[in-house]
């Protein structure tokens, strides 16, 4: 389907979301939207899929001009949105997660969606079973079954807002596989992203927004620096090198993680040891519940060890079975995925979080100071939003940079969940290079990532999570993403020595 | 007929138990698709006494269950609107009400203390009433206690097996998933709230019509049945077959309260009477044990064998709620 979008505009506010963007994007194409956070992708996605009405502009479908109310009313022109966190039902199974929406009788005809879903799972190279419960799936595994669903309630055109934050390289590549297979039978693919080393291998052209303006369009081949030029306005420079540069790291300990055990939901994970000097950067590798996440919140005491041992500082201060609490008093600081959920307070304003981080004493609170204190973190840290503004209206990088600067200053040991997913070039850098000043200052990092490049930039040595299983620590200069890819993709695990053991009888525990 | 004293008695559990099930029926219903209304006890209530009072003035006993379901309807509406339109608090709404229509009930309803209506009567199945041990048991009840269970099986088929039923599950987990999938969210929740609302309104007129007969205000002994109601609905998973299991197991308890009161005179009655009440409750805090942290850290310190089957067993009984009960949707943002 031919999809022209005429001089759509939409503002928030003052805000100028969309500004007279017009584009038009032919059949059997995929067409790539890229931006920096806030630069307008969504919203004009959100248009198109019925989310958002413009305030002005038209959307033409194959020359016709349409009227697109809600989302169920796009899809029935044959638009589908494919949503950065996909929109199901976690209690239910894959087969009711497929049928659910779907225009059928009172009582549905399962064998009848059971051989649909096999039939395009087949013919697209998925692979997903019909009784599994979403709550068992990976994101991948989730987008996957979105695709299955909007193609056989008959999308023609398919928009992905950031599909590949949040999965491995092998579902990634198996995405791109079925996402050209599907252009080359006449689909129209939008694929939101900021990733250009994706763009670049996928899509046909490319469609660049800046503060809502189309700044331009590219087409095969691409020029990358060009590109960038016209998401940021300016030039950025590569980003520098990992915090290894620090000279050597001290022979000071932060952590010991002594021979420890996790139980997962599906696995059981053992024999992990792993001595964290300081300043060094630990990156955890592997797909999205491979037990690289058990790992992180046992070493901050959110997921409780099943055996073995977990020492903190030089002094090798036991710490198993503690709380989370207890390990913050020992200067541990974590950093969730879930920035908003989990890290901040929806509804407290910036100046109330740095009062609640325990950044000012006192049992009153003190307005003026308050708002003293936040102003100059604020400043120090770069936030775009006062004192004032809550922390939900913050975009995804100001509140990575929000909770980087609630952190307490004497810690020894900084834990992140993707420090940098969903954040934009620019703001990427910004949180690394606070990170590297922590190191800088003694602090050790772990971190968990789905970016093979920024594992490999960043970290000093990486440890690979495959279905429970678990590399003894990587140097990170002998590793290269190729090599990475495979490890993460359970390959080539028999030549890590003194690792096999280990590797087998998991495996036939979870035989068991 | 009466073959056993002590069949006559789980046949009698079977009856006691069907406004619970009515009630929880109705309640799952409404937390299914998101809404929680925890007026049910002053709703169970003010049925109660409306159906009392429609078939003592109609002398119709038809016209008290109808009376019965669109008061609780009626209260319902109430839930729903404050929460779906205004957006405000399901549990203060609810709370509110579940005090206001409890002390309406008593207040309405004093005039008509102690007169007698219709009862509802026993209408054996011919035939089957005569099967050995099931007779008595299944097929000697009214025509209630068998709605009961037949409503335990539709609305079980409802929910798990036809295509509206899965979306009332959508709109209770994922009301913005259910949106993009063309449901009307706010208006099946409305639906669902009043009918759930509905059919947990004919407990009322099936206590004072048949179980309890007769309306005798605060006396009734009919306050605190549909905070019970909501604690089985928590213990039933949101599922028909095992809030029926909740169900029969408190009318069980409260029975074997009854029989024991002979056979042990040293325990006052009031405790044998009110025992039924936190052992529920007991029930439902094991049921739903490993759920809570501090749990999960005190099982890893047993050895793995004894602890992996515990586990199983609290993994299996655990239910979780819709993930957006009590949350409203805005399709705006």
């Amino acid at each position: 389907m031919i999809v022209e979008f005429r001089c759509i505009s939409k503002a928030f506010g003052a805000v100028k979301a969309n500004d007279s963007v017009s584009l038009s994007v032919p059949e059997a194409s995929i067409q790539a939207i890229v931006g920096e956070n806030g630069a307008g992708k969504s919203t004009l996605m959100k248009i198109l899929s019925g989310y958002l009405c413009p305030d002005s502009g038209q959307i033409l479908l194959d020359g016709k001009a349409v009227r697109i109310n809600s989302p169920a009313c796009a899809l029935r022109l044959g638009i589908g949105m494919l949503h950065q966190d996909p929109l199901d039902f976690s209690p239910l199974t894959v087969l009711d997660n497929f049928i659910l929406g779907s225009p059928s009788r009172f009582v549905p005809n399962r064998r009848k969606a059971l051989e649909d879903l096999a039939g395009l799972a087949g013919r697209l190279g998925f692979s997903l079973s019909p009784d599994a419960r979403i709550d068992a799936l990976t994101v991948g595994e989730r987008q996957q079954l979105e695709i299955l669903r909007l193609l056989w309630l008959g999308a023609k055109v398919l928009i992905l807002d950031e599909p590949t934050t949040g999965i491995s390289l092998p579902q990634k590549e198996k995405l791109f596989v079925a996402l050209k297979t599907l252009a080359a039978e006449g689909m129209s693919i939008f694929f939101v992203s900021h990733k250009l080393e994706d763009v670049e291998s996928l899509c046909g052209k490319a469609a660049v927004l800046r503060q809502g303006i189309l700044a331009g369009t590219m087409e095969q081949p691409f020029d990358s620096k060009e590109l960038v030029r016209m998401m940021f306005g300016k030039d950025l420079g590569p980003a520098t090198r990992s915090c290894r540069e620090n000279g050597k790291p001290q022979p000071c300990f932060n952590l010991e993680v002594k021979n420890a055990s996790m139980d997962g939901t599906r696995f059981r994970m053992k024999g992990i040891g792993l001595q964290v000097q300081a300043g060094e950067v630990i990156g955890l590798a592997g797909m999205e519940g491979s037990g690289q996440e058990l790992f992180l919140g046992a070493c901050g005491g959110l997921v409780p060890t099943s055996g073995g041992a977990i020492c903190l500082g030089n002094a090798g201060k036991a710490m198993t079975g503690r709380t989370y609490h207890d390990f913050q008093g020992s200067g541990v600081g974590y950093l969730p995925a879930a920035r908003l959920e989990k890290g901040l307070v929806p509804g407290l304003n910036l100046a109330e979080h740095y009062v609640l981080a325990n950044r000012m004493p006192g049992f009153f609170i003190d307005r003026d100071k308050a708002l003293d204190l936040a102003d100059s973190r604020i400043a120090a840290f770069n936030i775009k939003g006062g004192p004032e503004s809550p922390a939900e209206s913050l975009s995804g990088g100001n509140q990575q940079r929000l909770l980087l600067s609630l952190l307490p200053d004497n810690l020894s040991l900084i834990l992140i969940e993707h420090p940098t997913r969903g954040l934009d070039v620019e703001s990427t850098i910004y949180v690394w290079a606070k990170l590297k000043e922590r190191c800088a200052q003694g602090a050790s990092i772990i971190f968990i990532s789905s970016d093979l490049d920024e594992i490999l930039q960043y970290s000093d040595r990486v440890m690979v999570f495959f279905a429970g299983n678990v590399t003894p620590p990587l140097d990170a200069e002998s590793l290269n993403v190729q090599r990475l890819g495979e490890l993460i993709g359970g390959k080539g695990w028999e030549a890590l020595q003194g690792k096999k053991e280990a590797h087998q009888e998991n495996k036939e525990l979870e035989h068991a | 007929m009466n073959s056993s004293p002590i069949l006559a008695g789980l046949a009698g559990v079977l009856s006691s138990a069907a406004p619970i099930l009515f009630a929880v029926i109705g309640e799952t219903i409404s937390e299914l698709g998101g809404v929680l209304n925890l007026s049910m006890n002053g709703m169970i209530l003010l049925s109660a006494m409306g159906g009392f009072a429609a078939s003592l003035a109609t002398g119709s006993i038809l016209l008290g269950f109808l009376a019965g379901a669109a008061i609780g309807a009626l209260v319902s509406l109430i839930v729903a609107f404050s929460s779906i339109t205004l957006k405000q608090s399901q549990v203060a709404v609810g709370f509110v009400l579940a005090l206001l229509c409890r002390d309406l009930s008593y207040f309405l309803g004093s005039q008509i203390m102690g007169q007698t209506a219709p009862r509802l009567n026993l209408l054996p199945i011919p035939f089957l009433c005569n099967l050995p041990i099931i007779g008595p048991l299944l097929f000697n009840h009214d025509i209630m206690t068998y709605a009961s269970f037949i409503l335990v099986i539709v609305s079980w088929f409802h929910i798990e097996r036809t295509t509206p039923g899965l979306m009332l599950k959508g709109i209770g987990e994922n009301p913005r998933a259910a949106y993009v999938r063309g449901a009307n969210v706010n208006r099946l929740r409305y639906i669902y709230t009043v009918v759930g609302g509905a059919i947990a309104g004919l407990a009322g007129p099936l206590y004072s019509l048949s179980v309890k007969a007769g309306w005798k205000g605060t006396i009734s002994g009919l306050d605190g049945i549909g905070w019970i109601v909501l604690s089985i609905t928590i213990f039933g998973g949101w599922t028909p077959f095992r809030a029926a299991l909740g169900a029969y197991l408190f009318a069980f308890l409260q029975w074997l309260g009854l029989i024991l009161q002979p056979v042990m005179p040293n325990v006052p009655s009031q405790v044998l009477q009110v025992a039924p009440f936190p052992l529920m409750i007991l029930t439902l805090l094991l049921v739903n044990i490993s759920n809570a942290e501090w749990m999960e850290r005190s099982l890893s310190r047993l050895p793995v064998p004894v602890r992996r089957d515990i586990l199983k067993v609290l993994h299996s009984l655990n239910a979780k709620p819709p993930a957006s009960l009590g949350v409203p949707f805005d399709d705006e943002s």
